[in-house]
């Protein structure tokens, strides 16, 4: 029992921290991002890469990637999305142009993480010593994943509701319309908040390949649950993100545990369904 | 009924009769591509039914053409077949029906992302069944179909689709749509019933996709969760509605037909790299449409009726 909520919180806190990634994203960037999952898969196997080929501790790999993951979306983001934000009347179009165009990129990232790596399971083993933690075992490394993912977590609300840096940001998410007339940089904020997503889907997926298996193709399973999450939290909700990713972690754990680890996903859509019909706007989101 | 109109069922029926008989005269092979392409087609047909006017985009393609090819896997050696096509259809309604009741009345972005996932996740459903309830993992589907036996059910789906489009663009309930597509709000307070209006088309639409994979599948014989359920399908769908102009009547025909003979090509040339051409491809066709896809479709309409 206990095991299953350690396991769970482990999954959650990876889960959360991705969301929030996302959340900003889409609270602040308004793109809607589906090729989140993709690269979060691709951090997972630059880590696995650089543990195997080149004796890199993950912690380091955490070091080299996630400014990595920053540059790379920075770059999408001048490169992809700076257009389509210039040329769209409203933000109704700007989201559909947004989900095309990240629709195509996850086949690009997914297609370029195939041909390199092939469609088989990779993981790699790092620190795979069992801890005891309150009368359970729990392995060294998913601990570890859960204590990075709470620092990381922590250290991004802080940054977001205790600098100036967040401030702005926070401002465009809340008013991007307003933003400006307090001599905000509008495009400069959205191209941060989309770098940051990126790095934190990085930092997730460098903390994610240190305890689970992982294949090319599984990208579009962890924009799903990122999106969900970020939907269940109520959409550009940091604090909603945090406590959903950890709920649908435990969800997912417990169904897998008790009932059937094939239906983990099923499971997942179902709380999707009932917060659809029960609360549209989130647990945390306003109407 | 105008001269205009009159001329244009004339010219489609000879068009339908000439590819009807194509089989008899080209190899194999062609009858093979023409396949595809007829599927494509309707595919894309489909999908711009819905989301042409109601500007949903659905991910949710192969997530139908995979329960179809899956129902007739399963029911082919235990019924007839027409009965089987008619479980299919009735599958995908269902199905169709509840996604629709439970997104279709909230904003449009959260019907995509239940779309987006919905594929793998039957997928994985299916697979958990398979596994653990009848322990079966893939069937094999015998059906004395030739290739071109396939192809002239999927040519009369493609035309009765294509009828579908044409008869709703004139009725009533196609202004509806219209008022719809130009401003929901508007439409609502007019007394449209806006999730209504959207439920109906997108059941339709799913229905003819689910009957697309349902047809299709005996050309495989062998059918798993993973075949079935390809990410790709959806994808290719997507792309050749929007390029051809998900608003007009031919325009999903326009994209679907030099588009599949490209992927045919390069999935024949570039194997390891499909995909990834496709993605690309993808992101250039929304870049080249300069206004957006919404505003894109919204020329072409303006175009059309002039």
């Amino acid at each position: 029992m206990l095991e299953h909520v350690v396991n769970g919180l482990v999954l959650g806190g990876t889960y959360a921290l991705v969301a929030m990634g996302l959340t900003i994203q889409y609270g602040i960037a308004r793109i809607m991002n589906l090729g989140f999952g993709d690269m979060i898969i691709a951090a997972c196997f630059a880590t696995y890469v650089l543990f195997t080929t080149f004796a890199i501790n993950p912690l380091v790999a955490l070091l080299i990637l996630v400014p990595a993951g920053y540059v790379v979306s920075d770059l999408i983001y001048r490169i992809l999305m700076k257009p389509l934000v210039a040329r769209a009347p409203d933000e109704g179009a700007l989201e559909v142009d947004s989900i095309l165009v990240t629709f195509g990129l996850l086949f690009v990232i997914q297609g370029v993480l195939l041909a390199l790596f092939g469609g088989g399971y990779a993981s790699y083993s790092f620190l795979n010593t069992p801890v005891n933690v309150l009368g359970t075992v729990v392995a060294g490394n998913r601990l570890l994943a859960l204590v990075l993912s709470l620092a990381i977590g922590g250290a991004m609300v802080v940054i977001l509701f205790r600098t100036r840096w967040g401030m702005v940001l926070r401002a465009v998410a809340l008013a991007p319309k307003s933003a400006p007339l307090f001599g905000i940089d509008t495009d400069r904020a959205a191209r941060t908040a989309f770098a940051i997503g990126g790095a934190m889907a990085a930092t997730g997926g460098v903390v994610l390949s240190m305890f689970q298996t992982f294949t090319a193709t599984a990208g579009v399973v962890f924009t799903m649950k990122a999106l969900i999450v970020v939907i269940l939290g109520g959409k550009g909700s940091v604090p909603g993100a945090i406590v959903a990713g950890l709920l649908l972690g435990l969800v997912e754990t417990f169904v897998a545990a008790y009932v059937d680890p094939g239906l983990t996903l099923a499971a997942v859509y179902a709380v999707f369904l009932v917060l659809l019909l029960v609360r549209p706007n989130g647990l945390f989101g306003k109407a | 009924m105008n001269m205009k109109t009159l001329h244009g069922f004339a010219l489609a029926g000879v068009a339908v009769v000439l590819l009807a008989c194509a089989p008899l005269l080209i190899s194999d092979y062609w009858t093979g591509v023409l396949l595809g392409m007829t599927g494509y087609v309707t595919l894309a047909t489909a999908w711009a039914l819905f989301s042409g006017p109601t500007r949903y985009i659905s991910l949710a393609t192969v997530a139908f053409f995979g329960v179809g090819a899956y129902t007739v896997a399963v029911l082919n050696e235990v019924m007839p077949y027409p009965l089987v096509l008619l479980c299919a259809a009735g599958i995908g309604m269902i199905m169709a029906l509840m996604v629709g009741l439970s997104t279709l009345r909230l904003a449009g972005v959260y019907f995509v992302i239940f779309t987006f996932g919905l594929a793998e996740l039957v997928r994985q459903t299916v697979s958990w069944w398979e596994v653990n309830v009848t322990y079966t993992m893939g069937r094999y589907i015998f059906l004395p179909f030739e290739g071109r036996h396939i192809y002239w059910q999927l040519l009369a789906l493609a035309v009765v689709t294509f009828l579908i489009s044409w008869a709703i663009g004139r009725s009533r309930f196609g202004l509806a749509l219209k008022a719809l597509g130009d401003d929901e709000t508007v439409a609502a307070h007019a007394g449209v019933d806006v999730t209504r209006i959207k439920l109906l088309l997108f059941v339709i639409s799913s229905t003819i996709i689910t009957l697309v994979g349902a047809i299709q599948a005996p050309r495989w014989t062998y059918i798993e969760p993973s075949i079935v359920f390809n990410p790709t399908v959806s994808f290719m769908t997507l792309i050749m509605a929007l390029l051809g102009g998900a608003m007009r009547l031919w325009g999903p025909l326009v994209g679907a037909v030099p588009l599949f003979l490209l992927f045919e090509w390069l999935s024949v040339s570039f194997p390891d790299h499909f995909s990834i051409i496709l993605g690309l491809l993808f992101i250039l066709i929304v870049f080249v449409m300069p206004n957006g896809v919404l505003a894109k479709i919204d020329d072409l309409r303006k175009g059309g009726r002039t």
